[in-house]
């Protein structure tokens, strides 16, 4: 429990120092190149690393406070995510029920059977359950345009928004002998790996990006910024094997599908906003758009992670 | 110098009605995250306006109330139906002394013969700015904004010289639509034009469809980032 303690201080001094970093060289940047506000890129740094303050301050708060503070943080972060998502699809007031529902009760269902630690309901309550009794709510107001449409989005946005994000609070539920009492910090690893991999494929992309990947769907994303974001991001996982169960090259390995998953998960996400002709999902957070565009790869990693550490590393 | 035109009413009524207030815009934001879009005029510049909206839902004004900056907010009385808001209880309690609204009496009937343009000019003489919403009522049809009634002419009529905001409200039908009472949480936009004012020789008829495509210009801009919903 002292362990626990000390790392999860030294995890969150890390972050913190790493911020002063970058809120130093932000204000450095802004004095020199735009006192007046008049460089775009700049001002947008700065708002992305105040934001990201706020974001760490409010993990940091959560896992403090434990289990209760996690949950709480992740089922508010799904909440705002459905919000974004919903707005963005072709549900109709034909479909007002089936939101009532996905907001009200499945989305504080899912993360009561977390709470309770049910693994055996909360691994199929929205992909099997929801996904067949949702469309029976729409069903029944009787009103067929766009039906498939509209019931394939809304369960795409319970499975993004509230399935996959809740895996992230649910890698508390996992059982590790030895490694009692610091879930939290398998958390932590998650969150830090994937933020540091979109952070440093930004960097690298900048810094000598040439050939872009998706040009369609995303053209930020290049084959430099790809593989140096993602090499160091490895590397940066394999350095925190300490606060995990995991052995050095396990943790590498692990961040490595991390990272992959989160690259991927941003395309698909990206995809969708092209499709809807959006360039965030929402406005919510200053400088990064709204919470899926911040929590969208964390959230294709989070299953995959919970999911390899629990058949490996957990017991029952 | 916005003069202040609040009910005289007890310190615990006012403080009730504050924190009342705070709870309707916390709550607004909880559900809608709602944002206001500034077009073609500064929100903190001072001056009198009678803000016009489309009107689909009870939550309207209180997404344009929630969006306007405090000082604003403080001087804007939204206009508003007697025969609903001023029934007494809790809902004339939120109507008077929370939103502080301009009650119109719009049964035009011929015992109390009342007249809501003189009601409203007077109000803008009183310093106070207005939200009016043109439709005459909320709109529960299918039709995207229904035609303008004449009354935002005659009140351009009568007070030239005071600017006529257009807004948008966007997607607030969704969070709420015709029948429901549960809202959903979806993201929700209020779009603000430029003031416009009335033309020395425009028509009726030219003046209301001026006001009217103000609005659709500005749901317009509202869906130019989404694709158009059914």
């Amino acid at each position: 429990m002292e362990q626990a303690r000390s790392d999860l201080l030294t995890v969150i001094a890390g972050i913190g120092g790493l911020l002063i970093i970058a809120s130093l060289a932000g204000w450095l940047l802004q004095i020199r190149l735009s006192p007046n506000g008049e460089n775009a890129a700049i001002e947008n740094l700065n708002d992305r690393i105040r934001s990201w303050w706020v974001m760490v301050l409010a993990m940091s708060l959560a896992f403090v406070g434990g289990k209760t503070g996690v949950l709480l943080l992740f089922g508010f972060c799904s909440f705002a995510a459905l919000r974004e998502f919903m707005t963005l699809t072709n549900a109709t007031r034909a479909d007002h029920w089936t939101l009532v529902g996905a907001f009200f009760v499945v989305l504080p269902l899912q993360y009561y059977l977390i709470w309770i630690e049910w693994y055996g309901l909360f691994s199929i309550f929205i992909p099997v359950y929801v996904f067949l009794l949702l469309p029976i709510v729409s069903a029944l107001r009787g009103e067929t345009r766009n039906f498939l449409i509209r019931v394939a989005e809304m369960q795409w946005a319970l499975m993004i928004c509230v399935f996959c994000a809740s895996h992230v609070p649910a890698l508390l539920t996992l059982k590790i002998p030895g490694y009692e009492g610091r879930n939290v910090l398998l958390i932590a690893f998650l969150v830090i790996v994937v933020q540091l991999s979109d952070v440093l494929q930004y960097v690298w992309g900048k810094l000598l990006g040439r050939r872009k990947i998706a040009p369609a769907l995303s053209p930020s994303k290049t084959v430099e910024g790809f593989l140096g974001g993602t090499l160091t991001a490895i590397a940066i996982g394999a350095a925190l094997w300490w606060m995990t169960p995991f052995a050095p090259l396990q943790a590498a390995l692990m961040a490595g599908v991390i990272t992959m998953m989160g690259f991927f998960g941003g395309l698909v996400m990206s995809a969708i906003k092209r499709d809807r002709g959006v360039k965030d999902w929402g406005h919510m957070i200053a400088g990064h758009g709204g919470f899926i565009d911040r929590l969208d790869s964390v959230v294709f990693a989070a299953p995959f992670f919970f999911h390899l550490t629990r058949y490996y590393w957990s017991i029952g | 110098m916005i003069l202040s035109e609040r009910p005289k009413s007890s310190f615990p009524r006012r403080l009730a009605a504050g924190v009342c207030g705070h709870a309707i815009r916390l709550f607004a934001r909880l559900v809608t995250a709602v944002r206001p879009v500034w077009q073609g005029i500064d929100p903190a510049q001072g001056g009198q306006r009678i803000y016009f909206a489309n009107h689909a839902s009870h939550g309207d004004f209180i997404l344009i109330w929630s969006t306007l900056p405090e000082r604003q907010r403080r001087a804007t009385r939204p206009v508003a139906g007697a025969d609903y808001w001023g029934k007494g209880g809790l809902r004339s309690f939120i109507g008077r002394d929370v939103f502080h609204s301009l009650l119109i009496d719009r049964q035009r009937n011929e015992a109390v013969r009342t007249d809501p343009v003189g009601q409203m000019a007077a109000a803008l003489d009183r310093g106070s700015s207005l939200i009016l919403f043109p439709e005459g009522t909320r709109n529960t049809t299918d039709e995207i904004l229904l035609p303008l009634k004449s009354g935002l002419f005659h009140l351009a009529s009568a007070r030239p010289e005071v600017d006529l905001v257009p807004v948008w409200i966007d997607n607030l039908n969704r969070v709420l639509p015709k029948g429901a009472v549960i809202p959903v949480p979806l993201m929700c936009k209020v779009l603000y034009g430029a003031p416009m004012r009335l033309q020395p020789d425009e028509t009726k008829t030219a003046f209301l469809d001026r006001a009217r495509q103000a609005m659709l210009d500005l749901r317009q801009d509202a869906n130019d980032k989404g694709e158009e919903r059914a």
